[in-house]
């Protein structure tokens, strides 16, 4: 055979042909079968087949090699092109077209006409270079595309001599851009013979136009061949990965790619329209694009930050405003960052206009980035590109819902903040509206029993200092509510609350509040600030006691003393003390409870004692009254209160008072203000002209009373104890600032009596009169 | 015209003070003799200012509307200033803005 020289076309087309028919991948033997249904589709007369077989040698070897192929199908295009047979024609013959070949009827050869077709078209320079992705996806799919590839592949064949390189646009053009791109991709493509000028298929014969129009078609869809875009682009082996992944699958598919028929734009175009998505990124490609994304993210599931993509696609040298544009489809989710999937959409994107495509408005539906996390939290700092942003893209979330609100998640610095604000609520504190809840309890009941007990609560909070007002305001309203049995214990969780609430220290004790519950043992109360298992104890400590005088002591938290009672307030406060003092030494029941319930142990006892012994209370608290200072009062007043409490009587007191003095110093302030309190509402009691008061120190008493059947039952556990204690410092806090006022209000007593004997001295004199 | 809205929009923020939590700076009524257009303004955390210039004869363009569409405005902002490749003060050229822009001004004419 005479030496056959092919243009580059010729060339890369025949070379697809006869990847098309070298079924065995020999690479050398095209097989017959496959040949002569190629040579079939070139709707040649048979004899004239037979006769380029002959011609060609075949016949001779019984095989077609390569060369005989080459051959064989140069004489096809001479004989379609209606010169004749000759053997001297291969050569002769300028400007041969290439040779076109019906697309075979049957499912392969159509398939892979289509499939060459659109790698044809596809891939202008389809060399090993990355297909281009959505026409390649399509050839590379192999499946679904071959049809379409096929018209395809006649537009392609179109152009014999010049790869079509831009589908899209340039019709004409793209021949000559195919084998451009053929050339181009020199750098490591493996060439894929995309043999220009081949046999031509038209697909279903239909377009044979001629070179250019089927060009036209292209442009609607596939992506150019990314060829040297990749080359170019990746500067880097990937490329060549790439190469070698395209030329490995394309081959098989597209042998017969390069046979570019002549595919008309209507093809091309139905082809483009039939196929359904001509953005799909196939499997190699995505390979591909993944493999590149390990190289600038190792975690598939992390984020490459805007900067390094810009790096990265800046390489491909599109301007910056087609890679803007592209960034705009890709970053779905706004985030300044592209996950593996948008990347790879991009990615595509860049290769499609590297390859001459144009970029869609929208992102194509293949590109879509699947949802990975519909989170929307977008927490990537926005950063016009360069800013480093390696660091959010990882953090941001792979937000990936198409729907996603950009301004949600590209919202820089603003939303962040506020999204990641989880708002922390602080602790609940059921305490606070308990304890409203308690103290408005008391104040109905208070209310109704009387006004006094309720003032105590009212004038004590005002008077007393924070703290102590608090504890005294909780324990009053828990001594309060615990009258009304649960509500107390309601009083109890709001004391804990609230004192916790307050800076106060006591927060024990608030727990402890007397949770005078129910006159019976109270079953333990929720209480709501477990701090305050010593409500638990003081539930007990008021079971005991049995909540008799419950509902006046609760009247009566250790709160304000009664200060609106003053002209009472005074006398009973100094009974109160002293009561409470007494009270204290009364208790001596449970002495180790009392620490922990002093204040109420006093207060109930201090009712209780106050109702039975006003006077001998009053000479008590006289007494006692001196003891009860500050501090002190505290504890005396804790301890007189649990002392009333837990007998209520008075006898005890004092020798109750005593030792619960000394359990006392353990709860330093809170019981003193309570039974200050409870002094003072002795001292009302005392009172001639108040029977509120009587009362209301009947309430402490009771409140009293309770306490001290709490500390009995406390001592069990360790932490009811240490709850109990610290209630009672709450009390204690509280009663001292009872205390306090208690003092003021003996003193005003004092002042006034003075003055009403300075009165009397002076009217005496008349009386006598 | 528009320089000195932006003269105006500068003097309110230095007014605000204490923290541009409002995004919403409605300046209406930079009513010119001449011109009678509103020029509203709106300012962003950044310290990046919108500057929407309506004209008068659109009757009803509600207070609401307005806003809405400066929320709209600093929303697309943001996508574009996402884009790595944008580089800021650069003038805005992202298609998907300007159609957000156009779009919007059509639904208000």
């Amino acid at each position: 055979m005479e030496g056959l020289t092919l243009s580059d076309a010729e060339q890369k087309y025949y070379s697809d042909l006869f990847s098309y028919c070298d079924i065995e991948s020999t690479k050398k033997v095209a097989a017959n079968g496959r040949v002569l249904e190629l040579f079939r589709a070139a709707q040649l007369p048979n004899d004239v087949v037979l006769q380029i077989m002959e011609l060609c040698g075949a016949t001779r070897l019984g095989y077609f090699g390569r060369s005989q192929f080459y051959i064989a199908l140069k004489l096809v295009a001479v004989a379609q092109s209606g010169f004749p047979l000759r053997v001297e024609s291969i050569n002769t013959v300028k400007d041969l077209p290439l040779p076109r070949f019906v697309a075979s009827k049957n499912e392969q050869e159509s398939r892979h006409a289509a499939s060459y077709s659109s790698d044809s078209e596809n891939q202008g320079s389809y060399s090993g270079v990355i297909p281009p992705p959505p026409g390649r996806g399509q050839v590379k799919k192999g499946s679904v595309s071959h049809d379409t590839v096929q018209p395809r592949t006649s537009a392609d064949q179109q152009e014999p001599a010049s790869p079509v390189v831009s589908p899209q646009q340039s019709p004409p053009t793209s021949p000559h851009t195919w084998r451009k791109h053929s050339r181009h991709p020199s750098g490591g493509n493996s060439e894929r013979p995309l043999a220009g000028p081949g046999p031509f298929w038209s697909p279903f014969g239909e377009a044979q136009s001629g070179s250019s129009a089927g060009d036209a078609v292209w442009s609607g869809h596939s992506p150019p061949p990314p060829q040297e875009t990749w080359v170019s682009f990746a500067d880097t082996p990937p490329t060549s990965t790439l190469l070698t992944m395209h030329p490995a699958s394309v081959q098989d598919q597209t042998t017969v790619r390069t046979v570019a028929s002549a595919t008309t734009a209507n093809e091309i175009r139905r082809q483009s329209s039939s196929y359904d998505d001509p953005w799909k990124i196939t499997d190699e490609q995505r390979q591909y694009y993944v493999n590149q994304f390990k190289t600038i993210q190792p975690d598939l599931n992390g984020f490459i930050p805007g900067s390094a993509a810009k790096e990265f696609f800046t390489k491909s040298k599109l301007p910056i405003l087609e890679l803007s544009h592209i960034w705009e489809l890709s970053d779905f989710d706004k985030d300044g960052a592209l996950t593996l999937d948008e990347f790879c959409a991009a990615f595509h994107l860049v290769v499609a206009r590297k390859n001459g495509y144009d970029l869609p408005e929208k992102l194509p539906e293949s590109l879509m980035p699947k949802l990975i996390d519909l989170e929307d939290s977008a927490d990537v700092g926005d950063q016009p590109g360069e800013v480093g942003y390696s660091g959010s893209p990882a953090e941001a979330p792979p937000s990936k819902s198409p729907s996603m609100p950009s301004l949600n998640q590209t919202w820089p610095e603003l939303n962040q903040s506020s999204e990641d604000t989880a708002i922390v609520h602080p602790v609940p504190i059921r305490m606070t509206p308990s304890k409203i809840h308690m103290q408005e309890m008391e104040l109905k009941r208070t209310g109704s029993d009387h006004t006094n007990p309720t003032s105590p609560l009212l004038v004590k909070p005002s008077d007393l200092s924070e703290e102590s007002k608090i504890n005294s305001s909780v324990k009053f309203a828990s001594g309060n509510t615990v009258a009304d049995g649960y509500s107390s214990s309601d009083s109890f969780t709001s004391d804990p609350e609230q004192i916790g609430n307050n800076v106060t220290h006591q927060r024990s004790h608030s727990g402890t509040s007397p949770d005078n519950t129910a006159p019976p043992p109270p079953p333990p109360r929720p209480q709501p600030s477990h701090s305050r298992s010593s409500s638990l104890d003081m539930n007990r400590t008021f079971a005991v006691t049995t909540g008799q005088q419950q509902a006046g002591v609760v009247a009566h938290p250790p709160a304000v003393p009664p200060r609106p009672q003053p002209s009472q307030a005074p006398g009973p406060v100094v009974h109160r003390p002293v009561d409470a003092d007494g009270l204290i030494t009364h208790t001596s029941t449970s002495p180790q409870q009392i620490p922990e319930q002093p204040n109420f142990a006093d207060f109930s006892q201090f009712e209780v004692f106050a109702a039975s012994n006003v006077n001998e209370e009053q000479d008590d608290e006289a007494e006692k009254h001196p003891d009860i200072l500050p501090v002190e009062k505290a504890s005396d007043s804790a301890s007189s209160l649990r002392v009333a409490k837990t007998d209520s009587k008075i006898e005890e007191k004092t020798a109750a008072s005593v030792p619960a003095n000394v359990s006392k110093g353990t709860t330093p302030l809170a019981p003193p203000p309570k039974p200050v309190r409870r002094r003072l509402k002795s001292e009302d009691e005392l009172r001639p002209e108040v029977d509120e008061h009587t009362q209301k120190t009947g309430v402490l008493a009771a409140v009293l009373a309770s306490q001290p059947s709490i500390p009995r039952s406390v001592g069990k556990d360790k932490k009811a104890i240490q709850a109990s204690i610290r209630r009672n410092k709450e009390t204690n806090t509280v009663l001292a600032r009872l205390n306090s006022e208690l003092q003021q209000q003996l003193k005003d007593v004092l002042e006034e009596r003075i003055s009403l004997e300075v009165q009397l001295e002076q009217l005496r004199p008349f009386s006598h009169l | 015209m528009v320089h000195t809205s932006l003269d105006v929009v500068d003097e309110k923020i230095s007014a605000m003070g204490k923290a541009l939590v409002d995004q919403r700076e409605l300046y209406l009524g930079l009513l010119y003799p001449t011109e009678d257009y509103k020029v509203y303004g709106y300012v962003t955390n950044s310290k990046v200012k919108f500057v929407m210039v309506v004209d008068s004869s659109n009757t009803a363009l509600r207070d609401n509307e307005i806003r809405s569409m400066f929320r709209k405005l600093h929303n697309s902002y943001t996508d574009v200033m996402c884009n790595p490749f944008y580089n800021p003060g650069d003038r805005i050229q992202s298609r998907a803005f300007d159609s957000m822009v156009t779009s919007m001004m059509i639904q208000v004419c």
